[in-house]
């Protein structure tokens, strides 16, 4: 198990210098100068923009930029962005709110959505069922930034039961409506696969020879449909995590949270490559930390799977 | 724990016998329904039998004949789309064809166990066998403490069951897992057990041992057991009682040795008769039979002696098994076999599942790559092949599988399945290809008007039909038959068998087959090749391996077919 552990965290090393070096050199080929945009319709002198430029290593070819932003990785400093704030501030900043309403989310679409696809998985054809299948469509059908809208102006102004915007001082009271809309097209899907998944295991031979042991109908429920059945469930958790930290530059955008997907947003306005490569790597870092918990939890829900031979 | 029920009042109306003694189970006009998109379907109707305490008795029928329906009903476990529609289920004079699920949970487990037939599939795979034998236990009020659980285990012949305990499903054999099932079926010394197919999962040898052991403890516990099965030999020498069911009625029912000697129905005796046993003679092909047997044995062999189609020599196969860290150990799957293939014969290859026997078939097809040793087809060496002469002799030999539901594309109807080795191989333009399909059709017995139906649409008899058909169309020389009839109900194997048969004779065919099941190769074979463990131990004529083995181990699996003793001539057992 420690051996598998490891193993994985060394897998990161590759990954990580694979996806820093594409995204370093697509912003590296971005057209249009990051320098000249900060000045906007004003023309600096020569002067100005030639020390913007080897300050901040623009001149240099790129291999040699990225080597820079390498060394700086790894002496723990990341520079500072174009408008002179430390980068590290501003992701110390951004990633505890997104963590936050990222773990919101996932709290919200596992619970809510495993308990009604086991119900209606459990019923299927039922009246439970085929109304949250049609629920469940329509959510996905609508796009995220209508929701959000619809949600803000509903819950947010009208109902006034949350506040409509986040603002600068995210807590969790603040962020659960952001929370409920982002995690509400993910929470469709793990209803649905659930419910497929039970219903699918509802009929395995086990099942049945749960039953002729004498169990009841609650235990051969929890113990031999619900486990069995959130192996696949958990893959998709697991992936859809990753997508919740970095992805979330709509809701972010619409109720005004402090984030990730802000931060990032600005800086590809910007093209501020090491600003992107540094919220980038953190992101790698949580998809790779992300898919190695799945992966345990994986090996405690199926002991078929074994990671140490 | 049983004593409630002995209190119920229904009992004195069911005790009308003058013997004194209850049945424990009689099952009285049973109808039982299913609903399906086409409308509602009788799946059982009018079922009756009888169960006395401490009786064994095996209902026999195909698949689909309604056989393990009845049982499942028995125990409350119909699908969700199937009902009982008529009839009473009386245990011990309660009629539960009716009784609340509550009812159902107190009398599952310690009144009526059941011990399922797939053992790969009934055990839940993320749960320990401990687990899941502790949780029978607590269910059902029983002491559930880990000596208790290993008691059970070593009880059903699992050694060192307290380590076994602590292991998952898939770390099990088939054989081991059916043990765990029988241990869980029999762990709260239930009165009735119902053992579905309880070991056509597993090879023969392991199937006595199972069944053995499965007798020695019901007649221990004085447990009813009511059999299912498809095998009447084993029904037969199970069973107290036999009851055949025949699409969903009971046709015959008596006790087994007299239901055996003097079937009545005539699904019976067409049972009877098809069932394969080392009583049966090699199955000769339709035009042949009105010839004398002493012509028929002897031209046959002597002119084709010289002219091996197939000569295996030396065979090896070896499998890297990873073990971690790069490292890995070899496996021999096969290990030095040599044979020869006589042309227009029959040659078996018998074993035991990982006895290397398809593994050779697959070397044969060229699938997979010999380690070492040559395989010849028409005396030139087939690993030297290059991709034209290969494609060439793919023609020649072609394979016939298993699972006739697998096998073929369910995409594809049955026209385009047939025709799509004439394509491949650019034979003939599309009119002469369709008459070919037609051709074909009628030499394995199938309807012209199947051509335009797909494989889910076809009975499991009717697709191997269709696979044969696929094999013919390139008018091979050789056909591979891998367990080509072990997935057929007996009578649809009887018939594909004799397909088989006429095939050989009108066309010349040379066939390799590979089973487990010996009793097919005494039907069809001429000359056996019996393997364990990837050698080859045993080789001969069918007549000779058959009546005189020199083998342990072909002495052990001849001793392991089911019924083998009963169903020789009366004169003889």
């Amino acid at each position: 198990m420690v051996r598998f552990i490891l193993r994985r965290l060394l897998q990161v090393i590759p990954v990580f210098l694979g996806t820093t070096l594409l995204v370093y050199y697509m912003v590296f080929a971005l057209p249009g100068d990051p320098i000249a945009a900060l000045f906007g319709d004003r023309q600096p002198p020569q002067a100005v923009i030639d020390t913007l430029r080897s300050q901040y290593h623009l001149d240099e070819p790129f291999w040699v930029q990225y080597g820079i932003f390498l060394k700086n990785l790894f002496t723990f400093n990341l520079g500072n962005d174009f408008t002179g704030q430390p980068i590290a501030a501003a992701l110390a900043r951004v990633f505890p709110v997104t963590a936050m309403l990222a773990i919101e989310a996932l709290a919200i679409q596992a619970i809510f959505g495993v308990a009604f696809g086991v119900f209606a998985g459990l019923r299927r054809g039922g009246w439970f069922d085929s109304t949250v299948l049609v629920a469940s469509l329509v959510v996905i059908a609508v796009p995220t930034f209508v929701l959000g809208f619809v949600f803000q102006l509903v819950f947010g102004v009208q109902l006034g039961w949350a506040k409509p915007t986040v603002g600068a001082n995210a807590d969790w009271g603040s962020l659960l409506l952001p929370a409920v809309v982002l995690g509400l097209v993910s929470f469709a899907y793990v209803l649905r696969l659930t419910r497929t998944s039970v219903s699918e295991n509802m009929n395995a031979d086990y099942v049945r020879t749960a039953t002729a042991k004498g169990l009841s109908r609650p235990r051969v429920v929890l113990a031999h449909i619900l486990r069995n059945s959130l192996i696949p469930v958990v893959t998709y958790l697991g992936a859809n995590l990753g997508g919740l930290m970095g992805g979330a530059i709509v809701t972010e955008g619409i109720f005004n949270v402090p984030g990730v997907g802000n931060k990032l947003y600005q800086a590809v306005l910007r093209s501020e490559g090491p600003t992107i490569v540094s919220i980038v790597s953190v992101l790698v870092l949580v998809f790779v930390v992300a898919n190695l918990l799945v992966d345990l939890l994986y090996a405690w829900l199926d002991p078929r799977i074994r990671y140490d031979q | 724990m049983r004593d409630n029920e002995m209190t119920t009042p229904e009992i004195r109306i069911a005790e009308a016998g003058t013997t004194g003694i209850r049945p424990l189970l009689e099952i009285r006009d049973l109808a039982i329904t299913f609903k399906t998109s086409g409308g509602e379907v009788q799946a059982v109707r009018d079922a009756h039998l009888t169960i006395m305490p401490g009786e064994t008795v095996a209902i026999v029928g195909e698949s689909g004949s309604g056989k393990s329906t009845t049982a499942l009903a028995a125990i409350g476990l119909l699908p969700s789309n199937g009902r009982v529609s008529g009839g009473q289920i009386l245990l011990d004079g309660e009629d539960i064809a009716h009784a609340p699920e509550k009812r159902m949970i107190e009398l599952r487990g310690n009144t009526i166990g059941m011990v399922p037939q797939d053992p790969m599939s009934n055990l839940n795979p993320v749960w320990k066998i401990g687990y899941q034998v502790r949780e029978t236990l607590r269910a059902n009020g029983q002491p559930n403490g880990p000596d208790d659980v290993a008691k059970v285990l070593s009880q059903a012949g699992l050694p060192d069951a307290h380590r076994r305990a602590g292991q998952y499903p898939h770390e099990f054999s088939g054989g081991m897992r059916q043990r765990a099932l029988i241990a869980i079926g029999l762990s709260c010394q239930p009165r009735l057990l119902i053992a579905d197919e309880p070991t056509s999962a597993l090879d023969v040898t392991v199937q006595r041992q199972i069944l053995d052991h499965l007798d020695t403890m019901t007649t221990e516990l004085g447990t009813s057991v009511l059999l299912i099965t498809h095998d009447l030999g084993l029904a037969a020498e199970r069973a107290d009682k036999v009851v055949v069911m025949y699409q969903g009625r009971v046709v015959e029912a008596g006790p087994s040795l007299e239901l055996l000697r003097n079937p009545r129905h005539p699904y019976t005796k067409r049972l009877v008769e098809s069932a394969p046993s080392l009583a049966s003679r090699r199955i000769q092909a339709a035009k042949e039979q009105g010839v004398e047997t002493a012509d028929l044995l002897a031209p046959a062999a002597e002119p084709a002696a010289a002219d091996n189609v197939l000569q295996i020599q030396d065979l090896r196969k070896v499998y890297k098994l990873r073990q971690g860290l790069g490292k890995s150990s070899d496996f021999a799957a096969v290990d030095g076999v040599s044979f020869d293939v006589k042309r227009g014969t029959t040659t078996a290859i018998v074993g035991e599942s990982g006895s290397g026997k398809s593994t050779v078939a697959k070397m044969v097809l060229q699938l997979e790559k010999p380690t070492d040793g040559r395989i010849l087809f028409d005396g030139v060496d087939t690993s030297v092949l290059k991709p034209a002469d290969l494609f060439k002799f793919r023609r020649r030999v072609q394979p016939i599988f298993q699972d006739p539901y697998g096998s073929l594309d369910p995409m594809y109807n049955i026209y385009r399945t047939i025709e799509e080795p004439l394509r491949v191989h650019k034979i003939g333009d599309k009119a002469s290809r369709e008459k070919k399909v037609r051709e074909l059709l009628d030499q394995v017995a199938l309807p012209q008007s199947a051509m335009q139906r797909y494989p889910n649409e076809l009975s499991g008899g009717q697709r191997q039909r269709v696979a044969i058909a696929r094999a013919l169309a390139l008018d091979p020389e050789v056909i591979i038959c891998d367990e080509a009839v072990s997935a057929l109900d007996v009578l649809v194997q009887a018939q594909v068998l004799n397909l088989l048969a006429d095939l050989q004779a009108n066309l010349g065919l040379t066939y390799l087959f590979i089973t487990h099941d010996l009793a097919v190769v005494r039907q069809i074979a001429d000359h056996v090749c019996v393997m364990e463990k990837g050698r080859l131990v045993e080789t001969g004529s069918t007549d000779d391996v058959f009546e005189s083995p020199r083998q342990d181990y072909t002495k052990a699996l001849l001793n392991a077919i089911p019924g083998a003793k009963l169903m020789l001539p009366p004169e003889v057992a």
